[in-house]
């Protein structure tokens, strides 16, 4: 038997596998907003694109308010919005429906220079080989408009993902909120920072060189 | 319509407190814009003319700046440099964390800028007699300005929204200063709702004055 108590304890396998759970709760809330998201955005964007006066008088100024406010502000804020209006949400639920939200705003500009990087010739040749609008949309638009904003649709995502770790404010245990966890337990701030922050930039460092260079030769 | 009563007017009777914050806001962002334009010319340039040393620490800080969260960037300047004794003050801990943010950032759109410029006008300057320095000063750097102007309006945006992380390591600017309050009176939801207004303002004059004095800077 010890005769002292330490409060603190040295780091330890499970706390690898702790961290681990953590990065995965990660990639889970991050998966799930951008491809929700994604989605909403494609449709936003549509609208925008198609929508014009009406588009631009109501979707557009919402949209806007979504970028142009914190984060972390809008987590705050609906979280503590989320009981007055009766819903009942898990500090996963509100992190999944602002990052939603947040991710759409973004995309829905990505989608719509999508739709606008597609020339008119085209969309009219397309019509005129007897398409109807929506085989238009889904064999020229998608494929060409699709691939021209791609990289910068993978920077969205990405971005996306980094901006989860602001989830922790409501408690939700991700992989920055288990980081200081453990940090709080073991006292050594810069292995486990370290060791958070290599996991963050695996995940992002070689997405973001491949949409580089997917970049550069289709730019060609 | 709900079953919450608001309450508005403690929030009003520290709005003098809030706008007061909102200019500690401005000041750090501005600063740490100001000194990351500076590093971000010093990085994009060692990046694309030297090698070694040098060059990989330019290419270690733009790439760990742009490929982990803000969030963890401020606690790695907050809790991972406490481990090697060195304990900065909340203020400190927002401008540095901006400034490496914001400088890995910019870094990339000056690179692409300097590439922009042709190599043939900087041997027209030299050959005129200026020196490297007053090539660059005179010549070079006020096209690169030009064209990574628009970035830079973005990065002020970015640099706004990301100092209301200044929250979580005990900060007090706009989002600290609301967190303080909204604790104080727990009138969470009307404070942030406040501040979300407060951003939204700021982001829309910092839009609005970059673009008259685009309309002034670049009338030629």
């Amino acid at each position: 038997m010890e005769d002292t108590i330490s409060f603190f304890s040295s780091l330890t396998i499970n706390d690898i596998w702790f961290l681990g759970e953590a990065a995965a709760r990660t990639l889970l809330i991050s998966a799930l907003s951008i491809s929700i998201g994604t989605l909403l955005g494609a449709v936003f964007g549509w609208l925008l694109y198609e929508g014009k006066m009406v588009a631009t008088l109501t979707l557009a100024p919402i949209l806007d308010v979504f970028r142009s406010v914190p984060l972390i502000i809008q987590l705050v804020l609906f979280y503590n919005m989320a009981p007055i209006m009766g819903l009942n949400l898990d500090p996963f639920g509100s992190g999944v429906v602002i990052l939603t939200i947040y991710t759409s705003a973004l995309v829905a500009n990505v989608a719509r220079g999508g739709l606008e990087a597609v020339g008119q010739p085209m969309r009219r040749a397309a019509r005129s080989l007897g398409m109807s609008y929506w085989q238009d949309l889904v064999h020229v638009v998608l494929p060409i408009g699709g691939r021209a904003v791609f990289p910068s649709w993978i920077g969205v995502a990405l971005g996306v993902m980094k901006d989860s770790a602001l989830v922790s404010v409501l408690g939700y245990i991700e992989l920055l909120k288990a980081s200081q966890i453990l940090i709080t337990r073991t006292q050594q701030p810069f292995l486990v920072l370290a060791l958070a922050g290599a996991f963050y930039f695996a995940l992002s460092y070689p997405i973001s060189r491949y949409a580089m260079k997917l970049e550069q030769r289709w730019g060609q | 319509m709900f079953d919450y009563n608001f309450h508005w007017r403690p929030v009003l009777r520290t709005l003098p407190d809030l706008l007061e914050a909102s200019l500690v806001t401005l000041q750090v962002a501005a600063l740490a814009m100001i000194i990351g334009i500076v590093v971000a010319i010093g990085l994009a340039l060692i990046r694309l003319h030297m090698r070694g040393p040098l060059r990989w620490i330019a290419t270690a800080w733009v790439e760990l700046a742009r490929n982990t969260p803000a969030l963890f960037q401020l606690f790695f300047f907050g809790f991972g440099l406490g481990a090697f004794g060195l304990h900065l003050s909340p203020y400190a801990i927002i401008l540095m964390g901006l400034t490496f943010n914001c400088a890995g950032y910019l870094a990339e759109n000056f690179r692409g800028g300097f590439q922009a410029i042709p190599e043939t006008q900087i041997r027209a300057a030299r050959s005129l007699g200026m020196n490297g320095w007053q090539a660059y000063s005179r010549v070079v750097i006020p096209q690169v300005l030009r064209i990574v102007y628009h970035p830079i309006t973005n990065q002020m945006v970015w640099a706004v929204l990301i100092s209301s992380l200044g929250m979580l390591v005990g900060f007090r600017e706009l989002s600290g200063e609301t967190q303080f309050f909204a604790s104080r009176t727990y009138r969470v939801f009307e404070y942030f709702a406040v501040t979300a207004v407060i951003y939204y303002v700021i982001v829309k004059i910092i839009l609005g004055a970059s673009r008259l004095l685009a309309m002034r800077l670049f009338r030629y």
